[in-house]
């Protein structure tokens, strides 16, 4: 049965039926639907529901639960998250899952509390201290948002890593139908390193502190393993048109949206079109974006940022095709005009012929 | 035949400890043991390890343990209860932990009233660091960021932790205990003993705060530690019980 939610309520309804039963929050627009949600459905399925005093303390939490056994969530937007990162780096370091939602604002500092994607550095480079990696995934709609958290869940207890859902205020206060349907993986590995009190075994420890030399490295190449096998396992993209394009978007969650419209407009066009849209933003989808480069005219990176994931589709591209960028900041959304505009800029001319006198019909 | 009058407890490990000689942190470690052994809750108790000069606790002790990020054992203890609210489960704590940069954490978490047995070990320096002021440090004391003594101008009153959470309805049970003889060592395992017995009857928040020595950057040999605990330590920081669900005034 279909509901009419906004993403941060899916997002709080899939984590219930996914499992979750700790869920530790801290009030912060636009991401103050899913904290409220909890605070109603986690009593009704018997689980835990803290307003901590801080995003400090949620994250805190979240370790503690973590690395008790259960699957634990927290919830923010921009300036929360950069309290976390403490927490999510230490998380990492012990190699604990959970899920952390990022219902990004606009920055730096306070910034506003409308839509932006200027937290991709930080989401995905690592964010906090040392030397790791969260699973980033970015959904670019309601019923996206509730399928990447069943996701996300399965994939922090596979790894026993830390997984970011990285949205924005458009996408977690915007009102889509959605259907509440997967299922929890049941291969999953056994918790068995978990603090449940040593009950007929060794003790378990939960740590990241390794004072004695030459352990942290080893565990530093360890964990360097483990992202090398979530690279090779665990990229997921949406690609549309790539074969027949001349020129192609790359954007994630709500500047895919508007992407998605110009690829559609654009058929009036005489040159061709394509998308790339990476939901998985970390691991990020270099291979397809590489093999994409060597083919089309030139690729256009769309965000609602000073220009952050560009740098990673740079990367992927190694100069074998033009890499523009077209981007809004502090709440300015793209719309699909001003990006077939940035398009018509940056085609070659004999492709863009008679394109220029129709762009103030383009529909 | 023969009578066993003490021995290592068994929740205690083979690993020689790292603490300095006279240090207070290896006996409090051995007094949790005790009990733990005693009570026959090796099984069933979780603890939390600080980051200062006990952070190694979880490879003394052998019992299921986590690390929590410098100050926020409170919350991260938190999360674990939640998910086992019938385990024991108590923090670890040192006063920068606890006192300082883990305020927050400490004051919320009585303030919740969690059903969690907190050790403080305040030493009155930062002795993982090499010695700097803490929030405990005493007016007067030298310490390597208060070369010329703690004033007051410049760096306030030292903070009495168990009469601030005390005035919060969620503390059931606060005691000052020192490890300054083996009369105060006795009396600091029956505030042990009556801190996990708060939590295993579901009475609430404990909090048990030792003064501890720390002879290395107190710049003291141990028996001058002692003394300076009993002489000058617990001016500051009086000794005995400051709240008790068993006895309300
Ligand atoms: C976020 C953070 N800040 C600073 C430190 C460095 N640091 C490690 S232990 C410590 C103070 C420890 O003092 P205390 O809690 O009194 O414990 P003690 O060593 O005296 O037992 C500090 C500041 C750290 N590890 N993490
Ligand atoms: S520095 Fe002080 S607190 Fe730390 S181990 Fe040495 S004596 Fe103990
Ligand atoms: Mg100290």
């Amino acid at each position: 049965m279909k509901q009419l939610l906004t993403g941060n309520e899916a997002a709080a309804e899939a984590a219930i039926l996914a499992g979750c039963r700790y869920y530790y929050g801290y009030p912060i627009t636009p991401q103050n639907e899913l904290i409220n949600y909890m605070s109603v459905r986690m009593p009704q399925v018997g689980g835990t529901f803290i307003q901590a005093e801080s995003e400090i303390a949620a994250i805190s939490m979240v370790h503690g639960s973590a690395a008790a056994g259960g699957r634990s969530m927290t919830s923010s937007s921009s300036p929360g998250i950069s309290l976390k990162q403490e927490g999510i780096s230490y998380l990492a370091g012990s190699e604990l899952p959970c899920v952390i939602i990022n219902i990004q604002r606009g920055g730096p500092g306070l910034g506003d509390i409308s839509a932006s994607q200027a937290d991709y550095f930080q989401a995905v480079k690592g964010g906090g201290h040392g030397d790791y990696h969260t699973i980033v995934l970015a959904p670019s709609s309601v019923q996206e948002m509730a399928d990447l958290v069943y996701d996300a869940f399965d994939m922090s207890d596979n790894y026993r890593n830390p997984v970011m859902i990285l949205g924005d205020a458009q996408i977690g206060q915007l009102m889509e139908p959605v259907e509440f349907y997967k299922k929890q993986k049941n291969n999953l590995p056994a918790k068995n390193w978990s603090l449940t009190g040593a009950q007929g075994r060794k003790r378990n420890i939960i740590k990241s502190f390794y004072p004695v030399k030459g352990e942290l490295e080893e565990f530093n190449a360890h964990l360097q393993k483990k992202y090398k096998m979530i690279e090779e396992h665990e990229i997921r993209y949406e690609a549309i048109n790539i074969h027949e394009a001349d020129i192609i978007l790359v954007a994630y969650g709500t500047s895919a949206r508007i992407c998605k419209e110009v690829v559609k407009k654009s058929q009036q066009f005489k040159f061709k079109v394509g998308m790339v849209r990476p939901i998985t933003l970390w691991p990020f989808p270099k291979e397809i974006i590489r093999r994409i480069s060597e083919k089309v005219q030139c690729i256009l990176t769309v965000e609602m940022s000073a220009g952050q994931m560009v740098e990673d589709v740079r990367l992927a591209v190694e100069s074998r095709c033009p890499v523009h960028f077209y981007g809004r900041t502090g709440g300015g959304v793209p719309t699909s005009l001003e990006v077939i505009r940035k398009i018509v800029e940056i085609v070659p001319d004999n492709k863009v012929a008679n394109t220029l006198l129709k762009l103030a019909e383009v529909k | 035949m023969q009578t066993i009058i003490y021995e290592k407890p068994k929740t205690l490990t083979d690993t020689p400890t790292h603490f300095c000689p006279g240090c207070g942190h290896g006996i409090v470690l051995r007094l949790i043991a005790e009990i733990i052994d005693t009570w026959g809750i090796r099984s069933k108790t979780i603890g939390l390890a600080p980051v200062g000069c006990a952070v190694l606790a979880y490879n003394y002790l052998d019992i299921d343990m986590c690390e929590a990020a410098h100050g926020r054992p409170p919350a991260v203890a938190t999360g674990i209860k939640r998910v086992h609210p019938d385990h024991v489960v108590f923090t670890y704590q040192g006063d920068g932990d606890l006192a300082a940069i883990g305020t927050a954490e400490i004051i919320h978490a009585a303030n919740r009233g969690e059903n969690i047995t907190f050790i403080f070990v305040n030493n009155a320096v930062y002795g993982m660091t090499s010695g700097q002021m803490a929030p405990t440090t005493m007016l007067g004391q030298k310490t390597a960021t208060t070369p010329s003594g703690r004033d007051v101008i410049n760096y306030g009153n030292p903070i009495r932790i168990c009469e601030l959470l005390a005035v919060l309805d969620g503390s059931s049970y606060l005691e000052r205990v020192s490890l300054s003889s083996p009369e105060n060592i006795r009396k600091t395992k029956k505030a042990l003993e009556k801190g996990f017995k708060t939590q295993i009857e579901k009475r609430g928040f404990s909090l048990i705060e030792i003064l501890s020595p720390c002879p290395i950057y107190w710049r003291m040999d141990a028996n001058e530690s002692m003394k300076y605990i009993d002489e000058d330590m617990t001016r500051t920081f009086p000794l005995g019980v400051v709240k008790d669900w068993e006895h309300k005034n």
